[in-house]
């Protein structure tokens, strides 16, 4: 939990210093923050695998680390957060079609339900 | 505020951005289209795979095989290069060609580790009994991390290329423009890892056999 404190704590920090006029992509030093975040969250994930958490538990708490990390690449390493929005729409486009498209398999064949 | 800020920190694309109709450089539109397709090739391939999990007949099972310490040694290898490959795309966009193409090499190095990786984790479960058509969880699996492999490889060769282009000095004067193209498919590698490590590694499969 101290962690993901940290890891809000570190974004904050990083988009005042942009709105500060720092610069509309993070520094060098951020990146490597936003590096070391990634880092803990994938510890995380790893000790959550070896926890004893039930087995919902254990699914909701990977989607949602796998998410963070996921949103952390696309918005700060690819830039998504500083470009044109046009940019991020053609890709959520194609994200939420994919997801919404294969969530609809694999509900028909019921596979949340084994 | 975004909008405000691309157009300050967009200084690769802007020689682009007046000979387009859109006002957006059109190499970076389009990949941003095909990292959208993208997304629904590897999504079919999880879908596939979560799909027949737990279906497989015989053996061997993810947990016979699976060997999580050393699957999460090789995600860390590839996050590490994301960082390398986003520290090569700031050194180029601040015209430091020696540091970017230093970064680039890292990112190449740290890439081909992990495929390294990736082979010996094959090979491995290989002479475990896990072949393509052993069973469904081989065949899905394979496919699955194999296409992703391949991807790693195909952006290790553009990294290559790349630094190569650039100590010969043939790429444009521009270099950052190049490096931002190739770091958005090598992130794209990366955060596809990212699901396939936590959904066909990390989330537990139910009994061998069950449907």
């Amino acid at each position: 939990m101290a962690d993901v404190d940290h890891a809000q704590a570190e974004l904050q920090e990083i988009e005042a210093a942009q709105q500060d006029g720092h610069g509309g992509h993070p520094s060098v030093k951020q990146y490597i923050r936003i590096g070391l975040i990634l880092a803990v969250l994938t510890s995380m994930e790893v000790a959550a695998k070896y926890a004893n958490l039930g087995s919902a538990t254990l699914i909701v708490t990977l989607l949602a680390l796998a998410a963070i990390k996921f949103a952390l690449v696309v918005l700060y390493f690819m830039h998504l957060k500083f470009d044109d929005r046009r940019f991020a729409r053609f890709f959520l486009m194609g994200l939420a079609g994919a997801t919404t498209l294969f969530l609809i398999v694999l509900i028909t064949f019921k596979v949340f339900q084994r | 505020m975004a909008d405000v800020i691309a157009d300050q920190h967009a200084p690769a694309a802007k020689a682009e951005e007046h000979a387009t109709t859109t006002g957006l450089p059109s190499t970076k539109l389009a990949m941003w289209i095909f990292l959208a397709s993208e997304c629904l090739l590897f999504g079919a391939l999880i879908t596939t795979y979560l799909l027949y999990r737990g279906a497989s007949k015989v053996g061997p099972y993810p947990n016979d095989v699976f060997d999580i310490p050393y699957t999460s040694v090789s995600s860390f290898v590839l996050l590490a290069s994301s960082l390398t490959m986003v520290l090569a795309v700031a050194a180029a966009q601040k015209a430091d060609l020696i540091r970017m193409r230093i970064w680039l090499l890292v990112t190449a190095l740290l890439g081909m580790t992990f495929v390294g990786g990736q082979v010996y984790e094959f090979t491995s479960f290989s002479n475990e009994g896990l072949k393509l058509g052993t069973n469904l969880f081989g065949t899905t699996f394979y496919v699955l991390t194999g296409f992703h492999g391949l991807h790693v490889t195909v952006g290790i060769i553009m990294l290559l290329t790349l630094t190569s282009f650039s100590q010969a000095g043939r790429l444009p004067d521009d270099q950052g423009f190049s490096v931002e193209m190739v770091g958005l498919y090598w992130h794209f590698v990366d955060i596809v890892w990212i699901v396939i490590f936590a959904v066909v590694y990390l989330i537990p499969t139910g009994p061998p056999g069950g449907k």
